[in-house]
């Protein structure tokens, strides 16, 4: 089943203005219930503003948002409950803390959804173990971690909400390879033990291509491609036309068909990589299939 | 929305007011907010909306513009006029208890709102057509002087530059942090003014550490830069009085005279 | 080609109560000589002491113990706080927190005015500075409308603008997006190649530290590799052991080597790698 429909969906900024921009223009797609979708596109591709329809932050210009089959503005006094169910993760989510002690600020949503102390002190110590934040921490000033505990103590504060859906915009902006691939394993982690919807907004294909599912592309407000992702990165020509980068072990496999080699553009790690060479050499490696 | 707000925003352009000098630009609009106080008579104070508009016209830059910048004072310029209604004497209107109403209100109301209109007209002239920089630059040459009394004019000018650059910054982040927030599930729109105080808290707080965080950015990326105070320092943009300045203050001293004219020929509306 | 910038044993310390690790050194003890005219990338992990170091190059941070020299100068000596800075522009990560002004050309303009250089010489250098990393266009803008590619170039102007002999770049790209990290990158390359302007680029990006010329590799506060690309990222045992990354067309080449492949030891670009695999595969068939 699909949890969120979006119904040829249109949106401006500042319409009726001289600042009037159109950021999506007649997009329509479904997210199916337990999936891990990625979203990709360059600045100013509408993914961002894509997925801050999705818990109704933003109303369309025109079209639906749709969430298990309802319309989420049917009745618009009650768009704060969709915010609980649809979780948002923004860019650098951690300049959003600001209680005295990260327990109290993982806290925040799970108060605001009407939990009560006891649900909520489960859920807080859930949230904190699912991005690997020790009880010692909890008990410090949020201001006091370091920059990727304060990052992991923002995101816990959403998962805390207990969302169907949750959706990370960027979430692995400005941190270094090591920081960004435990975070991306914690989420994934999430995701296999939740078992519920994830949503993830990137602009880095190495990021992306491993754990999603299926890949969302936007390109200036439309939806470009929407695929798996061995699909997706078979056409590395398009996507880079799109000003997305692909990443380096992908363009290898790119330029050595273009030079007549025939390999499977698809790969995503290096790993697939080093097994279809072995298996283009026909060598006694492991030839089994990824 | 924030990015709505026109107020105070500086529009790129080469018409003559854009190449006038920062001080005299300065000098003349504190000039015209006294004529606007000095007219006394709805003949003068038409007189004052004509010469500006005249020079609204000279900026080039589309009349819609002005009336956003209006509009967000609106709130005040509606509040001031209602508010004056309800003084002054003459001829009684209508009556209820102790509010009446009077042709002297009714006059005063109407002043006053034409008043305000004018100075948010002349200000945003300014404001349009006067970079930033140099505004403040204009600022701290004409308070020099004020350095003879030990007032630190560079700093303050430089106070200045910086918050006119990190408004718009801090704006959108406000913005940013309000909707992380809201999607977490913080109630902002609803209940009495208290609760909607205290609704704040966890937008203001981040807003505090984030001001820091760029305070503190911004000054080390200043001390890279060999800031060092006002001692020694040069400007690129020289200010010259020029002959569009000689023209303006002509034009200033036309005006001002039709203003005293007014003002003895035709009785005062207000007093 | 002479020494530049040299580093000897040094070592910092944050001077911070609030701080429980107040007993360890940010910086165990590095020694590094920069040459004039080189381009260098210095990459580590968060916390590693990269952006530490970046910030004892112009005397924003002081030694704790050892020293560190710029044209013979110590940047010890208060005397020549402003010859140090001048020589060495620093740039920094967050675009938005260093521009002052709300005028591009008006920011660019800044570092010059301090010090003391007279109006028509700014002017011809902003304007220098501004084509230099392809932002002329956008003088008259203001910065908040700009992206964080192009805001990132502005800062690079403005410390342009001030003639230093080098520039050091403190994680410029960290907060861009792919778009914005490529202009940037070929901003700073094309001030290498064409100015001469020594170029020390922190990072953590490994595709950015290929492009240099020399690769620092820091870790827990020492230096623990330093050659050419290609003879860092030919360790790509030890490189993983520290937890770092290797391009994966590097990695891709090094496994296949492990396998007893003929290949050649290090190749940085896909282009390289491709051509390396290529080889292999034709050899083969």
């Amino acid at each position: 089943m699909s949890v969120i429909t979006a119904e040829n969906v249109t949106f401006t900024y500042g319409k009726g203005t001289s600042f009037e921009r159109t950021a999506l223009s007649g997009v329509s797609f479904s997210v199916e219930e337990g999936e891990f979708l990625g979203v990709i596109g360059h600045t100013g591709s509408g993914k961002s503003t894509l997925v801050q329809m999705f818990n109704g932050l933003l109303r369309p210009t025109s079209g639906r948002i749709l969430l298990n089959g309802k319309d989420i503005w049917e009745q618009p006094k009650k768009i704060r409950e969709v915010r609980f169910k649809v979780g948002m993760v923004f860019q650098y989510p951690e300049h959003q803390l600001f209680e005295e002690t990260v327990y109290k600020d993982i806290s925040f949503g799970p108060k605001n959804k009407g939990m009560s102390e006891e649900e909520t002190d489960k859920k807080v110590r859930e949230a904190a173990g699912f991005v690997g934040l020790s009880e010692e921490l909890l008990k410090k000033s949020p201001f006091e971690l370091s920059g990727g505990e304060k990052r992991r103590a923002a995101i816990a504060g959403v998962i805390a909400m207990d969302p169907d859906v949750l959706i990370l915009d960027e979430p692995t902006a400005g941190l270094d390879p090591l920081g960004r691939d435990a975070l991306l394993s914690e989420i994934v982690t999430y995701h296999k033990v939740r078992k519920n919807t994830v949503l993830l907004v990137s602009h880095s294909m190495e990021d992306i291509a491993r754990i999603s599912d299926r890949i969302l592309v936007m390109n200036n407000g439309r939806k470009a491609m929407l695929d798996t992702s061995e699909n997706i990165f078979s056409q590395g020509a398009e996507l880079e036309k799109m000003g997305l980068r692909v990443p380096q072990i992908t363009k290898v496999m790119m330029l050595l068909k273009q030079r007549g080699i025939s390999v499977n553009t698809g790969v995503l790690t290096v790993e697939q990589a080093f097994q279809e060479i072995l298996s283009c050499l026909g060598c006694c490696g492991e030839t089994k299939k990824w | 929305m924030v990015r709505d707000i026109t107020l105070g925003q500086y529009m790129p352009g080469k018409s003559i007011v854009h190449r006038m000098d920062a001080r005299s630009k300065i000098l003349m609009l504190l000039a015209m907010i006294g004529f606007i106080f000095a007219a006394d008579n709805y003949m003068a104070l038409l007189l004052i909306t004509l010469s500006s508009l005249l020079v609204v016209l000279l900026t080039r830059i589309s009349f819609m513009m002005y009336l956003k910048s209006m509009k967000v004072i609106l709130f005040l310029v509606l509040f001031t006029g209602i508010l004056n209604i309800f003084y002054g004497s003459g001829q009684v209107y209508w009556e209820w208890q102790f509010i009446k109403i009077t042709e002297g209100g009714v006059n005063n109301a109407v002043f006053v709102t034409i008043r305000i209109a004018a100075m948010v007209l002349v200000s945003s002239v300014l404001t349009f057509t006067t970079s930033p920089n140099d505004l403040t630059d204009g600022i701290e040459k004409l308070l020099s002087p004020l350095k003879l009394f030990h007032v630190k004019v560079h700093e303050i000018a430089m106070m200045m530059t910086i918050a006119l650059r990190f408004i718009p910054v801090l704006l959108e982040e406000a913005d940013k942090i309000m909707n992380a927030q809201k999607a977490r599930g913080a109630d902002m729109e609803s209940g009495g003014a208290l609760k909607r105080v205290r609704a704040m808290v966890p937008v203001l707080i981040p807003l505090f550490v984030s001001a820091f965080r760029r305070a503190n950015d911004l000054a080390m990326a200043m001390e890279c830069r060999c800031y060092n105070g006002g001692k020694g320092r040069t400007r690129m943009k020289i200010m010259k009085f020029g002959g569009v300045d000689l023209a303006a203050l002509i034009y200033l001293i036309v005006v001002f005279a039709g203003v005293i004219l007014c003002n003895i020929v035709f009785p005062a509306t207000v007093r | 080609m002479g020494s530049f910038i040299e580093v000897k044993d040094l070592y910092f310390k944050y001077d911070d109560p609030e701080d429980e690790n107040k007993n360890e050194f940010a910086l165990n003890g590095i020694n590094l000589t920069i040459e004039k005219g080189s381009f260098v990338a210095v990459v580590g992990h968060n916390g590693s002491g990269k952006s530490t170091l970046a910030k004892h190059f112009n005397s924003l941070y002081l030694p704790t113990s050892g020293d560190v020299s710029v044209n013979g100068m110590n940047t010890k000596d208060d005397s020549h706080l402003f010859d140090i800075r001048r020589s060495i522009g620093l740039v920094l990560q967050n675009p938005d927190n260093q521009i002052v002004a709300g005028i591009v050309e008006d920011d660019v303009a800044f570092g010059c005015e301090n010090l003391g250089i007279p109006p028509k010489e700014i002017r011809k250098r902003v304007d220098d500075a501004l084509k230099a990393v392809d932002m002329y266009e956008y003088r008259l803008h203001s910065p908040d409308k700009l992206s964080g590619g192009q805001k990132q170039r502005v800062a690079i102007a403005g410390i342009i603008a001030m003639e230093p002999e080098c520039i050091v770049l403190d994680e410029p790209t960290a907060m861009l997006d792919p778009q914005g990290r490529d202009e940037v990158i070929s901003a700073v390359m094309k001030l290498n190649r064409e100015r001469g302007i020594t170029v020390i680029i922190i990072t953590h990006y490994m595709e950015e530290a290929v492009l240099a010329d020399r690769v620092v590799v820091i870790d827990k506060g020492r230096v623990f590799l330093d050659g050419t690309p290609k003879e860092v990222f030919s360790q790509v045992e030890m490189l993983k052991q520290h937890r770092l990354d290797v391009p994966q067309g590097t990695e891709l080449v090094y496994k296949l080597r492990g396998c007893g492949f003929e290949l050649p030891k290090c190749v940085l670009d896909e282009n390289e790698c491709a051509d390396a695999i290529e080889k292999l595969l034709k050899g083969v068939s």
